[in-house]
């Protein structure tokens, strides 16, 4: 799209356009569906209360981020709320504080997983297993991982969805990265042991 | 399975490996951990299976995709059904 048609698709959201935005949701409906799912586990209605909040917001909607960003930030908030109605408990993590990387290595496995072949890597045990320990992540680094990881954010695109700066953006980032390697680490031992034994 | 016992060298690359592995560190702190993996096998352990982590989470991403049902539901929700067959689709 060049910038004349972005400008234009934009005011024929903002005005109500039903064509314009059945477009919007059919072109962005999958990004949004996979980030709630991530979030929640599920994605119950989050991707339904995401775009009617979107559509009653779109008149007064500035710009200021693309309208990409301004939809996540809507899922996120949306996906929070239902972990918070379902009272699942709650990790804090205190991201003010700059990375500690002596309390966050302090039990660091090393354990070589990358030699393991695809599909013991991606058996449907695994992905189970992935999307568990995605779940066990408080939701501070959760959201981070999913926005930015799974569904390629820029750190700055991350920062404006969840409305915090870049560099918590990484702190978190950088965190839950290496705690979902640790996971897959400790899970993934045993079958590099076997593997080595072959 | 062994656990890492790390140096100062070992924290120090540990906070910055996300920009490392992102491509978004100054050449001269990249040089200075590559040098660093050369003699820290622990290391490079670390370096290699994060970026698989990153990768393996990336394509079971990549691979869901929106179901049929919830779709329709969500056009019929969203009183956008008679446009679901007409909208170009996403490029």
């Amino acid at each position: 799209m060049s910038n004349n048609e972005k400008s234009e698709f934009l005011t024929a959201l903002q005005s109500g356009d039903r064509q314009a935005f059945a477009k919007l949701v059919e072109e962005t409906s999958t990004q949004i569906y996979r980030t709630a799912r991530q979030i929640l586990g599920d994605e119950q209605d989050v991707l339904q209360e995401t775009y009617m909040k979107a559509f009653k917001a779109l008149p007064t909607f500035e710009g200021r981020s693309s309208i990409s960003t301004w939809l996540h930030r809507i899922a996120v908030n949306e996906a929070l709320m239902m972990i918070r109605k379902r009272k699942t408990p709650m990790v804090s993590v205190d991201d003010t504080l700059p990375f500690e990387s002596d309390e966050e290595s302090s039990g660091i496995e090393i354990v070589d997983f990358c030699c393991l072949p695809e599909k013991e890597l991606l058996s449907s045990e695994s992905r189970k297993f992935m999307d568990q320990a995605i779940q066990r992540l408080p939701e501070t680094l959760k959201t981070v991982f999913v926005l930015r990881d799974l569904e390629g954010l820029s750190i700055q695109e991350t920062a404006e969805a969840l409305q915090i700066t870049e560099n918590n953006v990484k702190t978190r980032l950088l965190r839950a990265r290496l705690r979902l390697r640790q996971e897959l680490a400790v899970y993934y031992a045993e079958k590099v042991e076997k593997e080595k034994s072959k | 399975m062994s656990e890492h016992v790390h140096t100062e060298k070992c924290s120090t690359m540990l906070g910055d490996l996300s920009d490392y592995i992102d491509g978004n560190l100054q050449a001269e702190i990249c040089a200075q951990i590559e040098e660093h993996m050369k003699t820290c096998d622990n290391c490079r352990v670390v370096v290699d299976t994060l970026r698989k982590t990153i990768e393996l989470y990336e394509h079971c991403s990549d691979n869901v995709e929106l179901p049929g049902e919830v779709k329709e539901r969500l056009f019929a929700k969203l009183e956008i059904k008679d446009y679901l067959s007409t909208v170009d689709s996403p490029k």
